[in-house]
């Protein structure tokens, strides 16, 4: 491990290359000598995404309930521990025995499948995402590619899942999340290729590296800016949350396409929803707020270096728990949109903006019209 | 006139099949009588075409009790409780509507200090309803933040009513020739307290809600009642008002003392939902001005006129009588033989009633999600259909 060198040079504010050596890298290397040595890099990669989304689902589910209850002047959980920590614990033993029913109607093998479709997605995302310079499992050089192909797939469980209950409800919930998701994504992409076009790579942890002078929010010229409204709109409504939770649509489809699931199934799709939210959050943060990278300002060196004190993860959880915050903060006190309503958003607002931003972003790059260009 | 009778059966047949394999084909789905829109038991079967709905079809009954059979059995003072389970966020002004009917026919007189008791007192559980009405027209429409916030305010109310009444739901406080208690020592002081408070709150549901460009979206230009069909439905209340129709009995009755305090008839423009939400917030504010009228000039005297231990001996006739609701026109028609207290037969007509069948007119040609939207604007509370 090569991790001390790195807080060094962090620290002070000397660092100018930033490398990664990924899990995956080092089980590529290992193979060839040594396969359990690999083997054992891979088990690793698995029990850490296991931990992450364990702790996830436990801390994410718990802070929605918190948030929740102060935007709404109450108190929340507070009886199972201290302020109520433990009540996710609780809840999820609960689902975890409770009996699991699959309506007699139902095409089994599909009903059972869904919910496993629907968290493989996170899951396979989580592990391109760099947490910081010294952890990532897969540094995919198709990262973005990667990611908006896996998120594209996450729609199959839904839709799966609200056909094979054999439910009205669950199918209109289903056929509308279909259309919401495989439109939402197309503003989605173009407002990831904004950033792709300025960092000139699709690795995530190139994306990151290229944000050493500047994250491209600011450094975009505007351009940056609306891609990352653009961005966190749509993969808002990718993530089915408010206000484009329209297929669960509590009031409106009891549950969507989730009806008929219960217990541990059930909490697969919820697991995932949260598991989603932190998914998008940490790509935006990755893609627009630098990832790991702490605020720099082009060539200031001593301002970086006051920067760099604080560690690359802290940045990371910082600028992700920000942007879950938000999405949070949008659910509390959002009402819903209406289908139609929905898709005219994204077919005749958002698309001409991502479209022309695309445009000008291009055009940007060409000229090297940016704060700090790469010489 | 002829009247065509479908029974559910025939009415629950598709209007044509699919001429082609690939053709698209209606199809029935059940809100209700378990749904969340339903806010109780009531069934809306819905005819509808992908998301379009063609047809709504009102299956009322899951709550019926037979109130109105039962009454039948029951002295006056005694059917003053059952009325408090028909709207029970109207309960103060049903137990005004079966009480003006026993007064009218028994010739009971009431005092200057009741009326206006029996007027304070609907007009807070007329906010009170409003704000709970307000909260979940919010939760119908995904926000579920004023839900909780609606309640809030409902609290703040109830435990005006609890102090006097010793109830917070089912009041049981209106009775003929008075009301059940005096007024509690702390009533004026925390009426005055509460009316303060209310104010800047709903400024703060315009903030939250009302401005919101979803809601907006959501809800103007939505189900339009125009006025000639809301009176031809029977609509009353924000519903009727709503469609610029200015039907308000606290104007036209003139019961209670709402000749002696100054306020105004909200009406609407258009008739859509928006404005029947608009009109329930205003009203509230209105509601707010007639009990800032009234609480520092109740005059004094007894609350009742009336031995609680004399039958009430009503002439052979036919009484009706009828106040304004929370929802609209409550009325108790009221047979009675002359010999016994017990009337023979009561009748209710209820506004939730004529209210709930305007969502056969209004519905057709919108999305699922917009019914959702027209149900929260007509403010429906099902044990009042059913009774």
């Amino acid at each position: 491990m090569n991790s001390a060198p790195h807080i060094i040079q962090i620290a002070l504010g000397a660092a100018s290359s930033w490398q990664v050596k990924t899990v995956s890298e080092r089980a590529a290397d290992a193979l060839s000598s040594n396969i359990w040595e690999s083997i054992a890099y891979m088990a690793v990669a698995l029990a850490a995404v296991g931990l992450l989304i364990t702790f996830l689902g436990l801390s994410l589910i718990y802070v929605e309930r918190k948030l929740a209850a102060h935007f709404q002047c109450r108190l929340g959980p507070m009886r199972v521990g201290p302020h109520g920590i433990f009540q996710t614990l609780a809840d999820t033993i609960k689902l975890l025995v409770k009996e699991d029913i699959i309506p007699q109607e139902a095409d089994k093998p599909m009903h059972l499948l869904a919910p496993f479709l629907c968290l493989a997605v996170p899951v396979l995302i989580l592990g391109v995402v760099p947490y910081s310079p010294m952890t990532q499992i897969a540094d995919v050089n198709i990262g973005v590619l990667f990611v908006t192909a896996v998120g594209g797939f996450g729609v199959m469980g839904i839709l799966l899942g609200g056909w094979s209950s054999n439910n009205k409800w669950s199918m209109l919930g289903a056929m509308r999340a279909g259309a919401q998701i495989i439109s939402y994504e197309v503003s989605a992409t173009l407002a990831l290729l904004v950033v792709v076009l300025f960092a000139g790579t699709m690795s995530l942890a190139g994306i990151v590296e290229s944000q050493q002078q500047g994250w491209w929010i600011w450094r975009a010229h505007g351009v940056g800016i609306v891609a990352f409204i653009v961005y966190v709109i749509a993969s808002t409504a990718e993530i089915n949350r408010t206000p484009f939770d329209i297929p669960e649509g509590e009031s409106e489809l009891t549950a969507g396409f989730h009806t008929e699931y219960s217990g541990l199934r059930f909490s697969f799709f919820f697991l995932a929803e949260f598991i989603n939210m932190f998914v998008v959050a940490a790509l935006t943060s990755t893609l627009f707020l630098g990832g790991w990278m702490p605020f720099h300002i082009g060539e200031w060196e001593a301002f970086n270096g006051v920067m760099d004190l604080v560690p690359p993860g802290v940045w990371f959880v910082g600028k992700s728990s920000f942007i879950i915050f938000v999405i949070m903060w949008f659910r509390w006190t959002f009402p819903r949109l209406r289908v139609d309503q929905l898709m005219h958003l994204e077919w005749k607002v958002l698309l001409p903006i991502g479209l022309i931003n695309l445009l000008a972003a291009a055009l940007l790059v060409l000229r090297h019209l940016y704060f700090f260009p790469a010489a | 006139m002829t009247v065509t009778i479908r029974t559910l059966n025939e009415l629950l047949q598709p209007s044509h099949l699919p001429a082609h394999p690939l053709a698209t084909q209606e199809y029935f789905v059940n809100m209700g009588p378990q749904h969340p829109i339903s806010h109780g038991s009531l069934r809306l079967v819905l005819r509808l075409d992908g998301e379009t709905v063609k047809e709504v079809i009102p299956v009322p009954g899951f709550v019926h009790r037979g109130v109105e059979k039962m009454c039948e059995s029951l002295t006056p003072r005694q059917i003053v409780p059952y009325t408090d389970r028909l709207d029970y966020l109207s309960a103060f002004m049903n137990n005004w509507a079966i009480t003006r009917v026993v007064e009218t026919a028994a010739g009971i007189e009431s005092n200057e200090r009741i009326e206006t008791i029996r007027t304070l007192m609907s007009e807070l559980q007329r906010i009170q309803s409003h704000a709970l009405w307000w909260g979940v027209t919010g939760m119908d429409l995904g926000a579920f933040t004023a839900f909780l916030y609606g309640f809030r305010e409902r609290e703040v109310i109830s435990e005006i009513f609890e102090e006097t009444v010793g109830a917070r739901l089912t009041m049981n406080y209106i009775q003929p020739g008075g009301v059940m208690y005096d007024i509690h020592p702390n009533f004026v002081k925390r009426v005055k307290d509460v009316m303060a408070y209310m104010k800047p709150i709903i400024d703060e549901y315009d903030t939250l809600l009302s401005g919101n460009v979803i809601l907006q979206e959501r809800c103007r230009n939505i189900g339009i009642l125009s006025p000639e069909k809301a009176i031809a439905l029977g609509c009353t209340g924000p519903v009727l008002r709503a469609s610029g129709v200015p039907y308000d009995l606290r104007k036209m009755e003139n019961y209670g003392v709402y000749n002696k305090v100054d306020f105004n008839v909200v009406v609407g423009a258009v008739g859509d939902c928006w404005d029947r939400y608009y009109v329930r917030m205003q009203e509230m504010r209105e509601s707010i001005r007639i009990v800032e009228q009234l609480i520092d000039s109740i005059p004094e005297g007894p609350t009742m006129t009336l031995r609680y231990n004399l039958p009430i001996e009503m002439p052979e006739g036919t009484y009706y009588s009828q106040v304004e609701t929370a929802r609209g026109v409550f009325g108790a028609f009221l047979v009675a033989e002359g010999k016994s207290e017990k009337p023979y037969p009561l009748h209710f007509r209820s506004p939730n009633y004529n209210n709930l069948w305007s969502v056969t007119a209004l519905a057709p040609g919108w999305r699922v999600a917009d019914i959702i939207a027209i149900l929260s604007s007509l403010d429906l509370v099902i044990p009042d259909i059913d009774r």
